[in-house]
């Protein structure tokens, strides 16, 4: 059997995805699912990923869904207390924010988050990888993968946390992964 | 314990990311080719949901934002299906969530400004948890058509957006369901862009009048299908990379 083919999450995928968000009031309990990574005590670090999403021209893509799943800092998924998965909407600036943890390494690879992007005109979810600035990435084979346009994976640290830009065309694209 | 990695995906079967015809691809797609590399552990996890998540009535679009006592205008419909891997292997407790625009074919959203009304009894939202067989149903109201900016005189087909989740986040897939005999299914380039006709087709649900409920509600039949797994595929696939 074929995999069914993707389409466009559209212009309004925040009515289906992040109804609280959308102005749906009452919807789900008012709980946008994905909102809340850090559902107990997790040792670890806490730090808000933040960013925004741009197109070719440099327009912010603000009908964009951003998710996000990542490794705890002791390096399992969604141990007790911390879900490893996020989801925001772009904002009216195409900005996003998560609340969550740093991820641990796992063996050979460097602590990452991966970031799936879904909007109007993106046929197919796009995936890539967020690294951070402070850590040595050089033998990850993920981020050796990407070569010289490795930095566009490259969040730089902030106060409170990680910042990522992503740019889905022009001379900052970034890399994005077929996994 | 671990099973075998995903098989890779057939990037043919989807979408490219510039497709002429649909405008929002022209500054939104990607210059570069995708970078391909074998799923990690990263890739074949993926989050847990269950149906304890769900509330009573969020698998009915038809009174799930409605006042009490009141319910959605349009025709009524139960979409229902199966979710399986390519190996035909059915999916249990895997998250679908849909939106859709109401049976005038306006979006419950600040930014659709079409004529068509809203319906206050009507939000657009919903999501089911698949069955231990891999189904899932939820009851809604037929969608309109409606038209898009897009240089022309451009109308979207009757639709129904799908997010579905698999056992791992390689297998994350959104997708449109159409509506058997809809002529804009041909006509609109965010459906053509998919290269293979039997593609396309496989979004097309069908009348299940086995299903449909006499003097009440009639049934869609739309099947999904996410990556299957691939025991042969362990090109740098090792534990922890």
């Amino acid at each position: 059997m074929k995999e069914t083919p993707s389409q466009t999450a559209g212009p309004y995928v925040h009515i289906g995805c992040v109804p609280r968000f959308a102005g749906l009031r009452g919807m789900y309990d008012g709980q946008d699912l994905g909102a809340e990574m850090i559902t107990g005590e997790v040792a670890g670090t806490r730090i808000s990923f933040i960013g925004a999403v741009y197109d070719g021209e440099g327009a912010p893509v603000t009908d964009a869904m951003v998710e996000i799943w990542q490794a705890a800092p002791d390096g399992t998924f969604a141990p007790e207390g911390f879900t490893s998965w996020g989801r925001q909407p772009a904002d009216a600036q195409g900005a996003f924010r998560f609340e969550t943890l740093k991820p641990g390494a796992m063996g050979a690879q460097a602590p990452h988050i991966l970031v799936w992007i879904v909007a109007r005109g993106i046929g197919l979810g796009l995936t890539t990888r967020a690294y951070f600035a402070d850590e040595d990435n050089s033998s990850d084979p993920v981020y050796q993968r990407a070569g010289s346009r490795a930095q566009t994976l490259v969040a730089r640290a902030v106060e409170g946390g990680y910042h990522l830009d992503i740019h889905l065309q022009g001379p900052k694209e970034t890399v994005f992964f077929d996994v | 314990m671990a099973e075998a990695p995903f098989k890779p995906r057939d990037l043919r079967a989807h979408p490219p990311p510039f497709y002429p015809d649909y405008r929002s691809t022209h500054f939104r797609a990607p210059s570069h080719a995708l970078l391909h590399y074998a799923p990690t552990a990263t890739e074949m996890a993926g989050p847990v949901f269950g149906q304890g998540m769900l509330g009573a009535d969020d698998d009915d679009l038809i009174v799930n934002y409605a006042a009490a006592g009141q319910a959605a205008l349009g025709p009524r419909i139960l979409v229902h299906g199966v979710l399986r891997d390519q190996d035909a292997r059915p999916m249990p407790g895997k998250l679908i969530e849909v939106w859709q625009a109401n049976a005038g074919g306006r979006y419950r959203h600040k930014k659709d400004g079409y004529l068509a009304p809203l319906d206050p009894n009507f939000g657009g939202c919903g999501r089911c948890v698949t069955g231990p067989d891999g189904t899932y149903s939820f009851r809604t109201i037929q969608p309109g058509p409606y038209p898009w900016p897009n240089g022309g005189n451009d109308w979207r087909p009757a639709h129904i957006h799908f997010s579905v989740f698999g056992d791992g986040f390689a297998q994350r897939l959104i997708t449109q369901m159409y509506f058997e005999g809809d002529p804009h299914i041909a006509l609109c380039p965010i459906v053509q862009s998919i290269p293979d006709p039997k593609g396309i087709d496989t979004l097309v649900a069908r009348l299940d009048m086995g299903q449909t409920v006499p003097m009440d509600i009639r049934a869609y039949r739309f099947d999904i299908t996410l990556r299957g797994r691939d025991a042969t595929y362990f090109e740098n696939f090792k534990d922890g990379t």
